[in-house]
């Protein structure tokens, strides 16, 4: 959504702008770019290295074979179905929480409704390290023991703010008028709901779920407070990367990571990307 | 349309409640806010009430039993050479990790705001973009591979004969390490990588909303490109480099996953808190020292506060 508006002033900017940058620039914001993107391709590049004992750069030989030794890996797969369990359910539980809050500060005005925006965002907001203490230590004045449960939590807690962004700004662009229309030609809030607010927020809220998923995912710091001994993927890949017993598995599991998480990712910018003029809101 | 008239027939009941509803809006806000204010009150603002509360019990080294009577014990140790010396430490790599990824992130931003044409812009936009939602322990792992002794960076320098201008870099105080992924300089890069895009974002924002015509404006008046830069653009990008600031700074306060992996042996406040409720089970100490970076960033919020960073964000 944000890419969209920043392309459009873009395209109004190129317009405007003759000048053309000097070198120095140029070899400077190139040089950002490429230490932001190059690193990745090391970890694909690992991932095929005949040498499992140290890190030796170029690569002495390359195979395919740690891909069929991470697939027989038990552990590996407990480890990554513990993750989807847990990013389900905590995308599910944000979903529900995030659309609420998301409806509740569209349409009302209330006193302290700042403390409320505010409340939303602090679990993102503070360092995960904070947030991950902060459970661990209610859990054991609480005696609660580590389970499934426990992940799912800490998880579902800083996943409501990405859904409630993701609905909130499609409700301020939506057309309040289109409400009024269906409720003008007869239609009760519940049939409202139904035939013209949820089809108007089925991306939003798609695309925010897809986000909560891969959020959920990719967490290891809240993680590691709240799961006692289970292992989510992550809290696996970060044990091999401490005491790695054949070193390229965690790169095979690492590239896979990478494709779990990019797929919701970029299912979510496709639901967003053409939502600039949703039904409606021309006026 | 026919399923629309059916639905209304059907449900006449459904209508006497929608009306219930319209005409009670406080009810409707209720029904909507009261689930996840629970959620996010009970859980979240209980857990962190709870680590206060933790922060002033303290634990009994005999039994390993907390003892729940108020006293500020842990906050006094925080004050041994040891824990100063690791929020020092901490506090210090944050600010240093700040200023380089300002420094590599203002030409990038800048670029992007000013140069680049459409396309370019909508590139430069995804390669930013694409690391922060890349997994973060992987990203970490990626450093871990390239710093390493027999890694790509040592190979390049070797191959290029510099060999031994990095061992002399590696020699220097401070940064002392046999290797990249074993000193402070390792660390510090793998911050950097991994914070850069949250720099990046609300400067090119900030850089993004200077009106063009008051660049115009000032060289109207004869001001050198040079004059325009530093007394009308770079006062207004403070306000976008104050609010990525925020998240290099705390972020770096609060990890400890990175100097785990890479880097010398010397703890940072995370690793502290880690080791403190696992290793040791102390969880009132541990507790004590979370309060570190938050009251860090409570002044630090302070300071970008008056520099304009909320209005960047």
């Amino acid at each position: 959504m944000r890419s969209d508006r920043n392309l459009a002033k873009a395209r109004l900017a190129s317009d405007r702008s003759s000048a053309k940058a000097g070198f120095g620039l140029t070899a400077a914001a190139w040089f950002g770019v490429l230490f932001l993107n190059l690193p990745i391709l090391f970890i694909i590049l690992y991932g095929f290295t005949t040498d499992d004992k140290s890190y030796s750069f170029p690569p002495p030989g390359l195979t395919t074979e740690w891909f069929g030794v991470t697939f027989a890996r038990a552990d590996f797969w407990d480890a990554l179905w513990l993750s989807v369990r847990v990013a389900l359910f905590a995308m599910a539980i944000a979903m529900v929480l995030g659309t609420c809050a998301a409806a509740a500060m569209y349409r009302f005005k209330f006193f302290g409704k700042e403390s409320v925006t505010l409340l939303i965002l602090l679990p993102i907001a503070l360092p995960g390290i904070v947030t991950g203490i902060s459970l661990r230590s209610a859990f054991a004045l609480g005696d609660v023991p580590f389970t499934y449960w426990t992940i799912v939590l800490g998880h579902a807690t800083f996943c409501i703010v990405v859904v409630y962004n993701n609905v909130i700004a499609r409700l301020r662009r939506s057309s309040p008028a289109l409400i009024e229309a269906s409720m003008d030609l007869g239609a009760n809030s519940f049939q409202t709901f139904r035939h013209v607010i949820l089809p108007n927020l089925a991306t939003a809220l798609l695309a925010g779920g897809m986000l909560a998923f891969a959020l959920s995912f990719d967490e290891v710091i809240v993680t590691t407070f709240t799961a006692g001994q289970q292992r989510t993927l992550p809290i696996w890949m970060l044990n091999e990367l401490i005491r790695p017993h054949q070193r390229p598995v965690t790169n095979v599991a690492a590239i896979i990571v990478m494709a779990i998480t990019f797929l919701p990712i970029i299912g979510a910018y496709y639901l967003t990307r053409d939502t600039q003029d949703v039904a409606g809101s021309g006026k | 349309m026919a399923s629309l008239t059916e639905t209304t027939r059907s449900s006449s009941s459904l209508g006497r409640l929608s009306t219930y509803f319209y005409t009670r809006p406080s009810l409707l806000l209720l029904l909507l806010l009261v689930p996840p204010l629970l959620w996010l009150g009970i859980i979240y603002l209980g857990s962190l009430f709870s680590l206060l509360l933790q922060s002033f019990f303290q634990l009994d080294d005999f039994t390993g039993q907390v003892i729940m009577q108020p006293t500020i014990d842990n906050y006094l140790r925080l004050f041994s050479t040891t824990n100063l010396s690791i929020i020092l430490r901490t506090a210090g790599m944050a600010a240093i990790v700040t200023v380089i990824s300002a420094l590599i992130a203002f030409p990038l931003a800048y670029y992007m705001a000013r140069y680049a044409g459409s396309r370019m812009k909508a590139l430069f936009y995804v390669a930013v973009m694409l690391p922060l939602w890349s997994n973060y322990l992987v990203r970490v792992y990626a450093w871990k591979l390239i710093l390493a002794k027999e890694g790509a960076i040592h190979w390049i320098f070797n191959q290029l004969g510099l060999g031994g201008f990095l061992d002399w870099i590696l020699s220097l105080p401070v940064i002392e390490g046999s290797s990249l992924s074993t000193s402070y300089l390792g660390t510090m890069i793998t911050f950097v990588y991994i914070w850069l895009p949250y720099m990046i974002l609300p400067v090119q924002a900030a850089l993004e909303r200077v009106p063009r015509s008051l660049i115009e404006a000032s060289s109207d008046l004869g001001a050198k490109p040079g004059e325009t830069f530093r007394k009308v653009i770079l006062p207004l990008a403070i306000p976008g480099v104050a609010a990525g600031s925020i998240f290099t700074f705390s972020l770096t306060l609060g990890d400890y996953i990175i100097p785990q992996l890479i880097g010398s042996s010397r703890p940072f406040i995370g690793q502290a808190v880690y080791q403190f409720q696992g290793t040791s089970g102390d969880i009132p100490m541990a507790a004590a020292f979370a309060m570190v970076p938050i009251a860090i960033m409570a002044v630090y919020l302070a300071i970008a506060k008056r520099l304009g960073a909320f209005d960047a964000l």
